[in-house]
């Protein structure tokens, strides 16, 4: 076998993994030089550039190279305060890479660029494969070659049948049960009778049979490809159509779906207000439970929240939300995105009027719930000067010796509200919008004790306390209400991008999976030499071709051999030979 | 003694079995090159041809009827053998340890991911003789078990609400499945790149210290199998990705975010993305290819550590 580094089966190329369709065009081996064929000529060698193997190829390590920056360097779209920090930190570098938008890899321009003309090339080559294949499908399988000798995978047989008998089960036995779904391609033919010619002995008039599996590798790389692009225009769709929100409830309140009741909303450029259906939504309690073992001590372990949602025809039902089962209402989804506890305060000023009363989310700030909140109180009596409390709320309080406090343990055993207080303009009144979790102190004064130490005002449930300078009073509520951060959902292509996600997975185990394999069988009579009456046999050949190396192709062969029927049983199997070559 | 302390006992038991099996698979490698050195034109040939025709079975098995026994080959396969068992036993104690799936984190994902490169190297070689990988497997399984008990190790527990989900099951239990298998493809493309080197006479793999070089299979025989690895490798990391992104619309409220796992999963597969193309692309087959697997590994291998441990992502659940 000396030619067998240069051997390729022949007829089986499969334009896409045996080079590329469109790299025909330029001749191979010299890089691709710019013919003069004026403006449509250069738009066409464009096009096959663009559409060609090797071009794909390129763009594809560009854009693993494109997505790595966005690992490094803050992102926008995912923390913007981060990318804040290092402007801050790195004024000029940051300045030019916020200009190349590199703080938002993902939308940038360059970014864009090579998906988008990562999939014109997919589109390129797609389109004339498709088209190449839809015909190979109809096109009858490769003619029967001449010789078998050269085939990878052989047998041969005799048997007592006649050629058209054996024909006939074999073309069976490769279509396989299943109508509509053959497992081979099948063509049976028959040859004329021909004599010898140059190296080619003759042979007695045979019957063949050509036929060809596979053709399933091809549809499954085309639905990959197609998969993939379909995958895309989901994606954009569900970016322009999606909206998302988010709302802080506290225990025993609710929410209804609209806009203004959101704290956050965002939606994509065709989102239309209609596509909102109005339900509400109450909190009725929020439970959680940690781990009190040594080992993960204070880990989170689960949180439920048990709400009653009510549909715009009045129906109400009771339903649960937890972290990793959203709530399905409408197409939306509504997510437990966090939790804290919202203690209820009560701000009296210094001529005893209520100057505020609420409840105020505190965020946690670490794993036992030290949560940390402002409570604002800009509507004090006329002539005194608003006031501003800042502080921590302490789950579970340990008040140390030196009198600092920390939390222990995340739930509410023995909770205590510690606040520092202000006094002075809070700067709402300017309209400037501002963060309601944060405190600008610029035109504030705190309250010191004799000491020059900040005074701090310590409360437990239900507890009142005198505020410093004589401000007024504050008292804590006797139950900690929780609260928690939800985050409703609506993306109408979800169900799309997951189909085209399972499609191409498909497609791609398909492509990647499926041998492909063809199997030529000749039969002719010649006389049976161990007779001496003269009578004859059908001799059997069979061969198989696989593309690429394919470890099963001889069983392939083996058992289109095995479909040979033979008529008087037993007396023929001992003929049974199977060659390998190699 | 408590189980889980058994477990890392179990662990340390199979790393040193695995060693044992490293140094016989080494002497073996070595001892093969002093007995034949001769014969091995003739071999190469065999090999060769075998590889071209697609024979069964054939692709990486010298002619047989002139091969010595091979004891320390023998005693490397029952020593891996054995590390392999001693590893799955490690691992279910562990699971009954914590209580659940034990592959939620980087020490347990490391087990299990070592657990699985062993197996296929054990699966592909009842079915035919890929014992010349074996030195190099075990060699990175030792190591990246050393590297879990020493580097990541964490004590046996619960899991924390965001992970209490089926999807923990499928989703990293695929992930290290296709970790596993991409590490016995990435051992058969390096052995093909340097096969391929000593081949056409680079200086430094000429040495006579490479001459075990001249009995691992041809460099055509290394690439199909290690394409064969990769692409079951390739689906599976698809499938991670898939699962990943339906597991995050449930957990964290959106499919893709682009967080740091995110990204460094999709370089990943746009890599071994580009070797499928390059491996079909004329002039970029044969080495060329082989240079992405080698990049795609290490892309695998950041993506694990270097994500997990550097940057601070949604996906920090290594417990370190
Ligand atoms: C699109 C989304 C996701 C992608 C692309 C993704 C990708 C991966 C990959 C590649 C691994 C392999 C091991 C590694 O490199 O660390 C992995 C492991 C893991 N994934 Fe995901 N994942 C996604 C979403 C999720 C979600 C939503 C969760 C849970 C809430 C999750 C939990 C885990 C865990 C626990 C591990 C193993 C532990 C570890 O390696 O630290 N993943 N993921």
């Amino acid at each position: 076998m000396s030619d067998s580094t240069t051997y390729r089966p022949e007829g089986i190329a499969d334009e896409f993994s045996e080079g590329s369709y469109a790299e025909q065009v330029p001749p191979s081996g010299t890089g691709p030089t710019l013919p003069a064929l004026g403006w449509r000529g250069t738009l066409r060698w464009t096009w096959r550039q663009l559409t060609s193997m090797r071009v794909a190829l390129m763009l594809l390590m560009l854009l693993a190279v494109a997505a790595v920056p966005g690992s490094i360097l803050p992102q926008r779209p995912q923390d913007p305060a981060a990318v804040l920090t290092y402007l801050a930190d790195n004024p000029t570098a940051g300045e030019w890479l916020d200009r190349l938008g590199f703080f938002d890899v993902y939308s940038s321009v360059w970014f864009s660029a090579i998906y988008l003309m990562l999939f014109v090339s997919l589109v390129g080559c797609i389109v004339p494969r498709t088209a190449a294949h839809a015909r190979a499908m109809r096109d009858r399988p490769p003619r029967t070659p001449a010789r078998f000798e050269r085939f990878p995978a052989r047998a041969e047989t005799t048997t007592s049948a006649t050629p058209d008998e054996v024909t006939d089960a074999v073309v069976a036995h490769l279509r396989g049960r299943v109508r509509w779904l053959p497992v081979f391609r099948v063509d049976a033919g028959a040859e004329e009778a021909r004599s010898a010619r140059g190296r080619v002995p003759g042979r007695p008039a045979t019957r063949t049979v050509a036929a060809e599996r596979g053709y399933l590798r091809e549809t499954g790389n085309l639905v990959f490809h197609l998969a993939l692009l379909g995958l895309l225009v989901s994606v954009v769709l569900g970016q322009l159509l999606h909206y998302r929100g988010q709302a802080i409830v506290t225990e025993g309140r609710g929410f209804a779906n609209a806009v203004v009741d959101y704290d956050t909303f965002e939606s994509g450029e065709w989102f239309s207000p209609r596509s909102l259906v109005p339900f509400s939504m109450t909190l009725d309690e929020f439970s959680s439970e940690f781990a009190s073992d040594r080992v993960a001590f204070a880990q989170a372990r689960d949180f439920t929240a048990y709400v009653t949602v009510t549909e715009p025809d009045g129906e109400s039902s009771a339903e649960t939300i937890k972290v990793n089962h959203p709530l399905q209402i409408d197409g939306s989804k509504i997510y437990l995105q966090g939790n804290g506890f919202a203690p209820e305060i009560t701000v009296n000023d210094a001529e005893g009027q209520v100057a505020f009363s609420g409840r105020v989310p505190f965020l946690p700030e670490d794993q036992m719930y030290t949560s940390r909140g402002v409570v604002k109180v800009p509507d004090v009596s006329a002539g005194l000067e608003q006031i501003g409390l800042v502080g921590y709320f302490l789950p579970t309080a340990v008040v140390e010796q030196d009198g600092s406090a920390r939390s222990v343990f995340p739930q509410p055993r023995d909770p205590l509200l510690v606040l520092e207080v202000y006094r002075g303009d809070l700067g709402l009144d300017e309209g400037v919008p501002q963060n309601v979790y944060r405190l600008d102190t610029a035109n504030l004064t705190a309250s010191v004790g004799e000491d020059g130490e900040r005074v701090k005002v310590l409360l437990r449930p239900g507890e009142t306390a005198d505020l410093p300078d004589g401000l007024g009073t504050v008292t804590l509520g006797e139950d900690v209400p929780r609260y928690v951060a939800l985050d409703l959902r609506h993306d109408p292509s979800l169900a799309w991008v997951l189909t085209f996600s399972l499609l191409a997975l498909a497609g791609l185990a398909v492509s990647l999976f499926t041998p492909r394999r063809r199997v030529w069988v000749r039969s002719w009579s010649e006389a049976d030499p161990a007779d001496g009456a003269g009578r004859t046999v059908t001799r059997v050949e069979v061969a198989g071709l696989a593309r690429g190396d394919d470890a099963g192709l001889q069983d392939e062969v083996d058992r289109a051999l095995g479909a040979v029927p033979c008529r008087e049983s037993a007396s023929d199997t001992s003929a049974t030979d199977t060659t390998t070559e190699g | 003694m408590e189980i889980a302390e058994l477990s890392v006992l179990l662990v340390w038991a199979a790393m040193t079995a695995l060693a044992v099996a490293l140094v016989s698979f080494a002497i073996d490698l070595g001892r093969r090159t002093e007995e034949r050195a001769g014969t091995r034109a003739r071999a190469a040939v065999g090999a060769a041809q075998a590889a071209v025709s697609g024979a069964p079975g054939t692709a990486s098995v010298p002619p047989s009827g002139t091969e010595p026994r091979r004891r320390a080959a023998g005693i490397a396969m029952s020593t891996t053998w054995v590390g392999t068992a001693l590893l799955l036993v490690a691992i279910v104690l562990r699971g009954l340890a914590a209580g659940r799936t034990p592959w939620a984190n980087m020490y347990e994902f490391t087990l299990v991911g070592s657990f699985v490169a062993l197996a296929v190297f054990l699966g592909l070689s009842t079915r035919r003789d890929v014992r010349f990988l074996g030195t190099f497997v075990t060699g990175l399984v030792v190591l990246f078990l050393a590297l879990g008990v020493n580097v990541f190790y964490v004590a046996a527990t619960g899991l924390q609400p965001a992970l209490q989900n089926y999807w923990l099951v499928i989703h990293v239990g695929v992930a290290i499945a296709a970790t596993g298998i991409l590490t016995v493809a990435f051992v058969a493309s390096v052995l093909q790149l340097l096969r391929d080197s000593r081949d056409s006479g680079v200086p430094f793999l000429a040495r006579t210290g490479f001459r075990w070089l001249d009995r691992v299979p041809t460099p055509g025989s290394l690439e199909t199998l290690s394409f064969r690895l990769n692409a079951v490798g390739f689906v599976l990391w698809t499938f991670t990705l898939i699962g990943g992104a339906i597991w995050a619309e449930h957990a964290w409220g959106r499919y893709w975010g682009w967080d740091v796992k995110e990204v460094w999963s999709f370089v990943v597969w746009v890599v071994y993305a580009a070797y499928l193309h390059a491996r079909t692309t004329r002039g970029w087959s044969g080495r060329r290819a082989a240079w992405f697997v080698v990049v795609g590994y290490a892309c695998v291998l950041f993506n694990f550590t270097g994500v997990n441990l550097i940057f601070n992502g949604k996906h920090s659940y290594s417990g370190l």
